[in-house]
């Protein structure tokens, strides 16, 4: 066991799975010598040799096709694509290929690649550096999308993402990636993907949430007058959702507020509002909340906290939706 | 029958001033004045001056991250002067700030820029430019979007845009050179060869000999210049102008150049390049070798440096004040500019951004308490 941050954590999966299958192979722009911009890969070059962890040329959807291939042909390719603003060139290739082979297919040929992406704001950083694009890809059928938010949870799911027979996104809430250390095993271990994690258990209201807005909704949990029991979900694969730990929830609770930093409209908190009322109708005693970035182009960051739904919103929220 | 040769080429080098400040006197004819000479030089250590100044906010936690343009300035300045002011356009990436300041656009823009302020990107009325691109390799397609319109409208204006190395591994780059080809739109391509992209070395980049080579394939007019001569920057890009002016189409230049700096301020170069290869490159400096030239030919003395580092620092003193003196932005700011008309969702968002959180009408939550107007 070790104290470890978010940013090794992941070193440490992506370490141990390229130790166990020589398969795995590791692609994207800077992620060689200079471990990555945000050093994630820090060390695996040197460890893994040139062939494995490879700096390719800048053009993203030559990753994410070239990444294509290397599936197809038997690889597990891990690709990072720098910044979440810069999936955009990549999009075609995920999207209309590597989501689509196997059903086009009807299974002949699968994408087992996972593409590792920095999400999310609160960093001070330039424009596209700031985006969290997980409802699109949610959106888009054939992909699974997870968004783990601590260490423990970051290894034990990129493992079993590498592991997974189909293409998975996995987001990485760079606000998270340094900002504490917990206690992650050395060994190998997995958390299924699509399973929600329970962070505080309570009885008056609902929060869902995933990525870095889990800690905003911590610190908004805080600020709650003590008599106030809240459950605060803390999804950690947003496709394929959790349905039961959300429905089982808001069955006990009645009320529900969903947190991201994404857009509002047709965001993912659409989708867990209406999914709770096709199963908890009977259940809800106020409507389903939702606390959100704006649909406004995410600001440059002098006004990004604007912008992100931060703590003292996230409270208001909850108060809002506990004196429906 | 015989094997032929279908296609053969050549891609030339054209360096007019050489690292110890040794002019080709020949190459020089009708390139540049003593007095723009000067001027550029003067510009370039503007440039340069910004430059620290930025890394120094960087550093004292007043600014974002930010790219140095340090060791390119000649090829800003040199294609800068090439194009016409107000009736050219200038499509940047980030490595080219001179040519945005000579061409109008007040340098305290560029610094709020990178302190996370949209209004950086407010380009003046009457600046012909777009603001500095973020996302690699694809503004190179606006370019010729541009240059199509002038040439649709059978206007005299030539369009340049500027990326690195590492933009041309991009499918919008070909993209782009192929529209501007096929179209011949009258742009200039000006790719910065610093010889890296953050960390990745340009042989890793591509495998071809040279960047300028990558115009063969579209049938661009090309050349390779030394991108740390301003005489071969202005030249060149001169030459472009020209060519697009008269119905020649685009034109390619790449400029071998060299990023003395990080990346960015985020960046440390430590990590992935030999001091000694950046030592190397630390003498083939545009700023040296002009200034030797200058002094060689008696435009240049220590005095006149004096003064000259006094203004700039006064000039970029200025500039800084400007921006930080700037009051932050409303909250609201990022709402204003969505659309020409803001749709009545929106401004209800904007509206009540402070003192609501989303999804709730207030009728129906039962908060008809909250004060007139914050709805
Ligand atoms: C589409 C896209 N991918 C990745 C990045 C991250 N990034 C920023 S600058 C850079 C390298 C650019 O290299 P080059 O084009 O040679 O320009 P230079 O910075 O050397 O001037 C990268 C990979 C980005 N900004 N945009
Ligand atoms: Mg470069």
């Amino acid at each position: 066991m070790a104290q470890l941050t978010l940013v090794q954590a992941i070193n440490s999966a992506l370490a141990s799975e390229m130790e166990r299958d020589d398969r795995v192979v590791l692609l994207g722009e800077d992620v060689g010598v200079n471990g990555g911009v945000f050093r994630v890969t820090e060390g695996l070059q040197a460890r893994f040799g040139r062939d494995r962890v490879v700096d390719t040329p800048l053009d993203e959807s030559g990753i994410m096709g070239a990444a294509v291939g290397l599936a197809i042909a038997g690889m597990r390719p891990v690709p990072e694509i720098q910044f979440d603003g810069f999936l955009g060139p990549a999009y075609d290739q995920l999207v209309n290929h590597a989501a689509r082979m196997r059903t086009r297919t009807r299974g002949a040929i699968t994408i087992p690649l996972t593409v590792r992406v920095p999400v999310g704001g609160g960093i001070h950083a330039p424009e596209l550096h700031s985006d969290s694009p997980e409802a699109i890809y949610t959106h888009s059928p054939g992909l699974k999308v997870v968004m783990p938010c601590t260490p423990y949870d970051a290894k034990g799911l990129l493992l079993a993402a590498i592991r997974d027979p189909d293409p998975v996104i996995f987001f990485e809430p760079k606000r998270v990636y340094r900002s504490f250390r917990e206690e992650v095993p050395d060994e190998d271990y997995t958390i299924p993907i699509g399973q929600a994690k329970i962070v505080s258990e309570g009885e008056d209201i609902t929060v869902v949430t995933w990525g870095a807005p889990v800690f905003q909704c911590l610190a908004a949990l805080d600020n709650l007058p003590e008599d106030v029991s809240v459950e605060l979900i803390d999804l950690r694969t947003v496709d394929p959702i959790d349905i039961d730990c959300i429905t089982e929830s808001v069955r006990k609770t009645g009320r529900c507020v969903v947190v991201h930093e994404a857009p509002k409209t047709v965001g993912l908190g659409a989708e867990i509002s209406s999914l709770i009322q096709e199963h908890c109708f009977l259940h809800l005693q106020a409507p389903v909340q939702r606390c959100t970035g704006f649909d406004t182009i995410m600001p440059y960051y002098k006004l990004e906290l604007e912008y992100l739904p931060e703590a003292p919103r996230i409270q208001k929220s909850i108060e809002e939706c506990l004196a429906y | 029958m015989p094997k032929k040769v279908v296609y053969e080429a050549k891609i030339e080098h054209l360096q007019i001033l050489d690292e110890d400040g040794r002019l080709d006197a020949k190459l020089a004819k009708d390139t540049l004045t003593d007095e723009q000479v000067v001027y550029l030089y003067e510009q370039m250590s503007t440039c340069r001056q910004f430059d620290e100044i930025a890394f120094k906010l960087q550093r004292s936690g007043r600014m974002g991250t930010y790219p140095q343009n340090k060791g390119q300035e000649a090829n800003a300045v040199g294609a800068g002067l090439a194009l016409q002011k107000g009736k050219d356009w200038v499509i940047p990436c980030y490595r080219e700030n001179a040519a945005l300041f000579m061409h109008g656009l007040p340098m305290h823009y560029v610094l709020l820029h990178w302190m996370g302020d949209e209004r950086g990107n407010q380009i003046p009325e009457g600046c012909l430019m777009t603001p500095l691109s973020i996302p690699i390799g694809t503004h190179m397609l606006h370019a010729v979007g541009i240059a199509w319109a002038a040439k649709l409208r059978k206007e005299d204006r030539v369009v340049a845009t500027f990326f690195g190395d590492g933009a041309t591994s991009e499918g919008d780059f070909h993209g782009a050179m192929n529209f501007a080809s096929v179209l011949q739109a009258p742009v200039i391509f000006y790719c910065q060869n610093n010889q890296w992209a953050i960390s990745v070395p340009r042989e890793l980049q591509m495998n071809s000999a040279t960047v300028a080579q990558k115009a063969l394939a579209y049938d661009i007019p090309t050349i390779q210049i030394d991108g740390n001569d301003i005489f071969a920057t202005y030249k060149a890009t001169t030459d472009a102008a020209a060519r697009a002016r008269q119905g020649g189409g685009p034109s390619f230049i790449e400029a071998v150049t060299y990023r003395l700096g990080d990346h960015t301020t985020a960046d440390d170069a430590r990590r992935y390049r030999e001091q000694s290869e950046v030592d190397a490159w630390l003498s083939k400096d545009p700023l040296i070798r002009t200034r030797k030239y200058m002094e060689s030919k008696g435009l240049w003395d220590d005095k006149r440096q004096k003064a000259l580092e006094e203004r700039l620092s006064r000039i970029v003193d200025e500039v800084v004040k400007t921006a930080l003196e700037i009051e932050n932005p409303s909250p609201a700011d990022f709402f204003n500019s969505m659309f020409a008309e803001l749709p009545p969702d929106l401004a209800r968002q904007r509206d009540t951004m402070r003192t609501s959180s989303l999804g709730l009408d207030p009728d129906q939550a039962g908060l008809r308490s909250t004060p007139e107007g914050v709805r």
